[in-house]
């Protein structure tokens, strides 16, 4: 199926959140998710199942002012 | 020193962690300024970079607290979502609530934060609101739960300083126990010492320091102008008047 990560399709197996980030190497990483604008916490991404055309946000500590 | 949300902190000084030339020259400008809170985002990473944990690894080494921000959010509900990924992020119910209303002035849109401002509250965040000095908006972010409230100085990165002394000025008098922070648009140290004379607690800036020639040295300078501002503050300043008035005694002088 095809997600959308980060603004950009990517195609996937993965049957859940925490799988995907595993996936992309991304699995011990710091980073907060979302999914279609919903935050997923850390502790439920292997509960989310992931859908065809599902837009997932993956974001870490940065610069800010 | 200002205390926030019940934590005390050791500095009047709020810095960005943005546009620094070097993460060495942010770390040493931190050290330099003395601040006490840094402000963060949250951000994509590109690919499969780890930017973000570098990036976490600097700031945990400076010792100062985190002050995540909503910055680039343009409805109550894009900032509310990031809001709760940078609580999980950064482990703080801590949160610089930026919800943007016009894209030239980035003005905060007073509706779409006072939105969220409730949402978040009820949540239990701890909210930091970017706002203007409007006094009804301010009254409506405190009975929304805010604690803090951060009026704009002037548009984000403009440099402008202050640009509504009155607005200021009236914000302090009818919050008198609300710590009060200007953020954004201060561009020189006289500036922030401007602000602390105004009795306000604290000045969070980061175009000013970084994007200085020397941003080392414009951290020491703006430490100091917090400090010198807030000595005057507690120092019952003069009343200014407009005749000439002589300091030097006139009984006594020769006459000649």
């Amino acid at each position: 199926m095809k997600i959308i990560v980060n603004g950009e399709a990517v195609e996937s197996a993965a049957p859940d959140l925490a799988a995907l980030l595993t996936e992309l190497g991304k699995g011990e990483a710091k980073v907060a998710t979302s999914i279609n604008e919903a935050f997923v916490p850390r502790g439920a991404r292997g509960q989310q199942a992931l859908r065809d055309g599902d837009r997932v946000e993956i974001v870490a500590p940065r610069q800010g002012g | 020193m200002p205390v926030f949300y019940g934590k005390d902190i050791p500095s009047r000084l709020m810095l960005g962690t943005a546009q620094y030339p070097s993460p060495a020259i942010l770390a040493e400008a931190f050290r330099q300024s003395g601040a006490g809170i840094a402000t963060v985002s949250l951000r994509r990473e590109a690919g499969g970079e780890r930017a973000g944990q570098a990036f976490w690894s600097l700031i945990e080494e400076l010792g100062v607290a985190v002050l995540p921000n909503t910055a680039g959010c343009h409805s109550a509900r894009e900032a509310v979502t990031t809001a709760r990924m940078a609580r999980e992020l950064f482990e703080t119910n801590w949160i610089k609530l930026e919800v943007i209303g016009h894209a030239d002035t980035l003005q905060p849109d007073p509706f779409g934060l006072l939105e969220a401002a409730a949402q978040l509250c009820a949540e239990g965040f701890e909210v930091f609101p970017y706002c203007t000095e409007d006094l009804v908006l301010c009254e409506r972010l405190v009975e929304a739960g805010c604690k803090v409230l951060m009026p704009w100085g002037a548009p984000i990165g403009t440099g402008l300083g202050l640009n509504n002394i009155y607005g200021l000025r009236s914000l302090r008098a009818h919050f008198p126990d609300i710590p009060l922070v200007v953020d954004a648009g201060l561009g020189l140290p006289s500036q922030a010492a401007r602000a602390m004379e105004l009795g306000y607690d604290a000045v969070l800036l980061n175009t000013a320091v970084a994007r200085a020639g020397d941003p080392v040295a414009m951290a020491r300078g703006f430490a100091r102008a917090v400090e010198a501002g807030a000595l005057a503050a507690k120092a019952d300043p003069m009343d200014p008047r407009d005749m000439a008035a002589p300091s030097t005694p006139v009984l006594g002088k020769a006459f000649l």
